[in-house]
């Protein structure tokens, strides 16, 4: 209750701006579908109720948002396209395939960039640098060419083939949160804690699997909350430019092709929802690790 | 006086090579570390020689090198000159062989291991068998009277307990050589009353040879057999005494006028070391 109540002070704030904020920006469009009608004097409580519940509104209120996801999710069958599970589905399957290609791409440059002090000169670079390029930018190039060399080189079905191109994007973001904290995490041992390996003569690996990946586990999970957000963006940026149909991505493209706001809105409800569900799932897990490795209860 | 002395440059070695009974030997030993303010002298020209079962204490000021020499005999730091044999052989090959173990300032457990599994890194390290691994942690355990903690993890237990932890870690494989790095520093005097006694009985269980650092004159004096003073810039062995003090010592032993002998000597040869600093 104690920390419920300031998240629900503010959610209220929240409602009350967006509902006041809805009156006013639809009211253009009321006045003008009351001056076709010939509609006059119409009461204010009317008025109101009226900006809430327009068919394309400027913007959507919340009971519109939440009466669509509800449409779109209990009362359609999942597999079918009109389901919001089934896109979320589709956009959820590229954000897991990216997020597991860009974290073992990631704690793997982390693993050589830790032991080879020439790849921590030659690649840190290079990974820095590889997040400045615009993501928007880049996606359609990815997803172009990569789905034109899975179908036409390696010849792979269009499925596979565009869930692939996806999650390369998808991959592309994650793997540079979580290089950066494995290598924080694989450097994270302390001097002592180092030389007490060296007086057992360990060898490197099992100083690595006995100091080093342990030791990194909870700068792992913080990158790893990092990027499965990252991951996420990467699918639904993979689903814009290039006319896919199904999808978080291209649910949102197409609402805006048709001004079908309360469908953009709902697309972002549930592409947030999803973050929301993929972000305290790795948390979860990570409390459980955490256990299972002796940590002080918080 | 009852005291039997020894100067440092007494005990060098000769040029035979070390006695078969000589666990330590260093001749001429020197460590200049290259820092941006210049080289530091270390060690410096330090001649010494530890005998199997000795209980060898090295006391002196911050800088004087006595972690140094400690982190030298472990492989730890290579000396710039001079030669170092830990039963005959370099100290890496030493090394290599698990010749000894290493008790540092902190504890240094692994916080994901539970006791028990902190005292079994250094077997499953070295390969030791499930059964082995058990019957030695039950020893060791035993040994510094931390049954009954094996499933805790190390936030669960005291300064004083985790320290006792990590000892038990550095006896499981059985080297007979023991180093420790002013292990009871960080703790409370009544704790290091009791872990000082409760050491000195460990040692004559285990007959090790055991390299002790320490800050404080008690401590060196109540414990060793041989006391090695060393005075900083450059890190040197100003005066080695040997204990006069009967294998039996109970805590009271510090009141007695043979033990204020010996570290009023100590108390010298520190500040002999101090005032060479001043004049320097």
């Amino acid at each position: 209750m104690n920390k419920a109540f300031p998240i629900i002070i503010v959610l209220i704030g929240l409602l009350i701006v967006w509902y006041a904020a809805a009156i006013g920006m639809n009211a253009q469009w009321q006045n003008d579908v009351y001056r076709r009608a010939g509609t006059t004097d119409v009461p204010m409580t009317q008025f109101v109720q009226d900006t809430w519940n327009q068919e394309k509104p400027v913007l959507p209120t919340m009971h519109q948002v939440m009466g669509e996801l509800w449409n779109t999710t209990v009362l359609v069958a999942p597999n079918k396209p009109r389901s919001l599970l089934f896109h979320a589905w589709v956009t959820f399957s590229a954000t897991a395939l990216g997020f597991l290609m860009g974290s073992v791409l990631g704690i793997a440059l982390a693993v050589l960039i830790v032991h080879s002090e020439a790849m921590n000169r030659s690649l840190m670079p290079w990974i820095v640098a590889s997040q400045t390029i615009p993501i928007l930018a880049l996606a359609p190039l990815i997803v172009v060419i990569g789905f034109n060399i899975f179908t036409g080189t390696l010849g792979i079905p269009t499925d596979p083939a565009r869930l692939m191109s996806k999650a390369i994007i998808s991959a592309y973001l994650s793997f540079f949160p979580v290089a950066v904290g494995m290598v924080k995490g694989l450097r994270s041992p302390e001097a002592i804690q180092l030389d007490l390996m060296h007086t057992y003569n360990a060898s490197p690996s099992q100083t690595f699997w006995k100091l080093r990946w342990p030791a990194s586990v909870p700068y792992l999970f913080t990158s790893l909350k990092v990027g499965v957000a990252a991951s996420l963006v990467g699918a639904i940026v993979g689903e814009l430019p290039t006319g896919a149909v199904a999808g978080l991505g291209a649910r949102l493209l197409a609402g805006s092709y048709y001004s079908q706001t309360v469908q953009i809105w709902s697309a972002l409800f549930a592409a947030s929802i999803l973050a929301a569900i993929l972000v305290i799932s790795v948390g979860l897990v990570e409390k459980l690790v955490a256990r299972q490795m002796g940590a002080r209860p918080a | 006086m009852l005291l039997s002395v020894t100067t440092a440059s007494s005990a060098a070695i000769e040029d035979k090579g070390p006695l078969p009974a000589t666990v330590v030997s260093a001749a001429d030993l020197s460590l200049t570390f290259a820092t941006n303010d210049g080289p530091v002298h270390a060690l410096s020209n330090v001649n010494l020689s530890i005998g199997k079962g000795e209980f060898v204490s090295f006391i002196g000021p911050s800088g004087c090198g006595k972690t140094t020499f400690l982190r030298t005999i472990a492989d730890l730091e290579q000396p710039t000159s001079g030669t170092l044999l830990i039963n005959g052989m370099t100290p890496r090959q030493a090394r290599e062989k698990r010749a000894y173990g290493y008790v540092f300032q902190a504890p240094a457990l692994y916080p994901w291991r539970t006791i028990e599994k902190n005292v079994a890194l250094p077997l499953e390290i070295m390969g030791y068998s499930a059964a082995e691994q058990a019957e030695r942690i039950k020893r060791t355990m035993d040994l510094v009277n931390l049954s009954g903690f094996e499933k805790k993890y190390p936030w669960q237990l005291s300064g004083g307990m985790q320290q006792r932890a990590s000892i038990a870690r550095a006896l499981a494989f059985d080297a007979d050589l023991l180093l420790m790095d002013e292990p009871f520093g960080a703790l409370d005097e009544i704790v290091r009353d009791h872990l000082n006694s409760e050491l000195l009985k460990l040692w004559a269980r285990t007959q090790k040879t055991i390299c002790f650092v320490t800050h404080s004159i008690p401590e060196a004096v109540y414990l060793s057999t041989k006391i090695v003073v060393m005075s900083p810039r450059p890190g040197r062995v100003t005066d080695v005494i040997e204990s006069t003090l009967p294998a039996e010592r109970p805590l009271d032993i510090r009141e007695t006028p043979e033990f204020l002998a010996i570290a009023a000597r100590v108390r010298d040869g520190l500040r002999a070391g101090h005032s060479y600093e001043e004049h320097a």
